[in-house]
């Protein structure tokens, strides 16, 4: 404030060109007495080039002179300013409307009539000054937000570096998938994540964190750390949810979530694990044509205590060629011009459109385009799409663990055991994936290992502890009554165990990983088994049916039973690299 | 003035009404509404009747007055939701938190 009233009682620099020495004394000596500073010439090409030297703050020109006229000095004074403001006023006896209009359209902004009045040169010399700091302002602050607003968009191209190479280290890659997030999506607050599980199979996160910006992308990263952290160590999507619903609970301000769902999908049993929290419905589409929502069942993440935060999924069979399709908020809000939105219409009207060959994702896309008219508008989305598929195409993710230089424990022996409640409560699966993975030798192999230990850990706990008949799980409604009798079973299990033993030691060639599973249920007749009976082959009943056998006989080098068959005991060998990568076919 | 209160004669009824859209631009005069109340309130009910739009804002204000209110013993009822209000309530499943009706 104090500077621009500093700046109006300024003394200005004028320039008068005038070919008439008596009326340019006579001005002259009138802007004098008024304090300002003045420059004068006789005609217009001296008026150009003292302007150009002495940039004035302001010019009068008269209209006629000798050499270059006014009118044209006018052109090329103007343009010498550019953006800025330099008042421009003629000087002129003339009162011919068409002479006094020509003076403005070569850029004059007013007329003084001659003789000169002093009153009004004085009070036009204000306005037009006032004008001109008014002009030099608004000039100012554009630069100033245009500078800000280059320096923000540096940052968040930064930022969103950082969080590229954070956020997809995933499979978002893999075949199976198709996505679309735009890329500074993080600044919406949408995220997306997908790992591989080392059991096989995948997870993925979509989120939606409330508001635009940076805050929005905050909560980002250490969702990003925890999925993938988290994921690559086998702990499956409840675990996840928890811990990033329980992180977000801590850091973000109340009124600031999460809206999410993950996705677990099991190729081996042809199986997706849903949890939708606060985004709009997802959909299974099957190969059949059949549709399924999704619909959010949960509040979203950051909102609950985690002893209330429910992280229950919904479990739903799907085979190979069905496909889940999950999609931010910004999908069903993308506007036509009319401010028309997309909506939930939209999508299961694309849905139900839908022919045999094609695919959801891009029908979805290109019925948003279609919609929306123009793409930029609507770049505030994101889309995914999964396709289940044959566990044999689970070779073809990509391995993105880097390998470490370090020497791990070659010779260790290890033995834990969970009891009674814990049972229900935690599974022991990642933790021993990760000490099997201190050896490096085994990391290449986490896939392998970690079925292994979850087929004892399953077999141990579901039929040995359990005593469930695998036989329910053939059918579509044994299905459903296998996991609730699972649950029910869960909170009885007072007096049980599962033990397991661990022990590697080097070999010249490589390793050997011994791995002992026992547990207090009640074993079987491993020896009249025909799974386990030598040369006959495996039948779809009793324990150890189907394909939980076939795994662990296909992984290991030798299975044992012992005791009455609650003492199972698996040899596995790995080699040093070169012929390692011989036996991978 | 797009958000409007009003007291119940018991006066420990804090009636929130909200006009037009709820979003971000309500932010500071929903706060207002409730902060500067009296101490003898202890129920709150937000009117949506003329409420045409919420966004995931609004839903973070809500969360905001339950905490003002006491966490998990707010007395908190939202009523008269439109079609689409109460569809994003619903998508984000805050009938676990809030009383809709």
């Amino acid at each position: 404030m104090d500077d621009s009233v500093a700046e109006h009682s300024r003394p200005l620099r004028i320039l008068i060109a005038d070919d008439s020495d008596s009326d340019r004394l006579i001005l002259k000596t009138l802007l004098k007495r008024l304090g300002h500073e003045v420059l004068d010439v006789a005609n217009g090409l001296d008026a150009v080039s003292v302007f150009q030297r002495e940039a004035p703050d302001l010019v009068l020109l008269d209209a006629l002179m000798p050499v270059m006229d006014g009118m044209e000095a006018a052109r090329q004074i103007k343009l010498l300013a550019g953006e800025r403001l330099v008042p421009l006023i003629f000087l002129t006896s003339l009162s011919e409307a068409g002479a006094l209009a020509r003076c403005l359209e070569a850029g004059g902004d007013d007329f003084l009539g001659k003789p000169y009045n002093r009153i009004i040169i004085e009070a036009k010399i204000k306005a037009f000054n006032r004008m001109r700091l008014m002009h030099r302002t608004l000039s100012d602050q554009r630069d100033l937000i245009r500078e800000r607003n280059r320096q923000l968009t540096e940052e968040q191209e930064i930022a969103k570096r950082v969080f590229d190479n954070v956020a997809h280290s995933g499979c978002l890659d893999a075949s199976n998938i198709r996505y679309h997030a735009s890329p500074l999506s993080i600044f919406n607050g949408d995220v997306l994540f997908a790992s591989p599980r080392p059991a096989g199979g995948m997870l993925i996160f979509m989120g939606d964190f409330t508001g635009h910006g940076l805050p929005a992308a905050i909560g980002a990263m250490p969702v990003a750390e925890i999925f993938y952290g988290m994921a690559n160590k086998g702990f499956n999507g409840q675990d996840v949810l928890r811990e990033i619903n329980q992180k977000l609970k801590r850091i973000l301000p109340t009124g600031m979530f999460c809206c999410g769902a993950m996705i677990e999908a099991d190729f081996k049993l042809n199986q997706l694990q849903i949890w939708n929290g606060g985004l709009p419905d997802g959909w299974l589409i099957r190969t059949t044509g059949e549709l399924l929502a999704l619909p959010s069942r949960h509040l979203p993440l950051g909102i609950l205590a985690p002893d209330q935060f429910n992280a229950d999924f919904e479990r739903v069979g799907a085979a190979p060629g069905d496909r889940v399709l999950m999609m931010t908020d910004g999908f069903l809000e993308s506007a036509d011009s009319a401010g028309n939105v997309f909506g939930e219409q939209g999508v299961t009207g694309t849905l139900d459109r839908l022919d045999d060959g094609d695919h959801p994702f891009d029908a979805m896309m290109s019925a948003v385009h279609r919609f929306t008219g123009n793409f930029e508008d609507g770049d505030d989305l994101t889309l995914c799409c999964l396709e289940m598929m044959d566990e044999a195409g689970l070779a073809t993710l990509p391995d993105r663990a880097a390998p470490s230089a370090l020497a791990g424990p070659a010779e260790w022996r290890c033995s834990y055991e969970i009891r009674e409640r814990t049972l229900g409560e935690f599974s022991p699966l990642p933790l021993l994936l990760h000490i099997c993975m201190e050896v490096p030798g085994l990391r290449r192999k986490s896939g392998e290992i970690y079925t292994l230990l979850a087929e004892l850990y399953n077999n141990a706990l579901e039929h040995g502890v359990l005593e469930l008949p695998s036989e329910w799980k053939h059918s579509p409604e044994g299905f459903g009554r296998y996991y609730a009798e699972r649950n029910r079973r869960l909170a009885n299990v007072e007096g049980h165990y599962i033990r397991f033993t661990l022990h590697h030691s080097l070999k010249p060639d490589g390793g050997r990983l011994r791995v002992i599973c026992e547990d207090s249920g009640q074993g079987f007749d491993f020896h009249n088994h025909p799974s386990v009976a030598p040369g006959n082959s495996p039948t779809m009943s009793g324990r150890y049916a189907g394909r939980g056998l076939l795994l662990l006989k296909r992984l290991a080098e030798t299975i044992r039973f012992h005791e009455q068959g609650n003492h199972v005991e698996i040899v596995y060998d790995w080699q040093f690299a070169r012929t390692a990568e011989n036996r991978d076919d | 003035m797009p958000i409007q209160t009003r007291r119940y004669d018991d006066g420990q009824t804090l009636v929130i009404r909200i006009e037009g859209r709820f979003d971000f631009s309500t932010h500071q005069a929903f706060r207002d509404a409730y902060e500067h109340g009296d101490p003898h309130i202890r129920n709150y009910i937000v009117d949506l009747s003329d409420t045409t739009y919420l966004d995931s804002s609004a839903l973070g204000m809500l969360l905001l007055l339950r905490d003002y209110a006491g966490g998990d013993s707010a007395g908190i009822v939202i009523e008269n939701c439109n079609n689409d209000v109460r569809r994003i309530l619903s998508i984000s499943n805050f009938e676990q938190l809030f009383n809709i009706r």
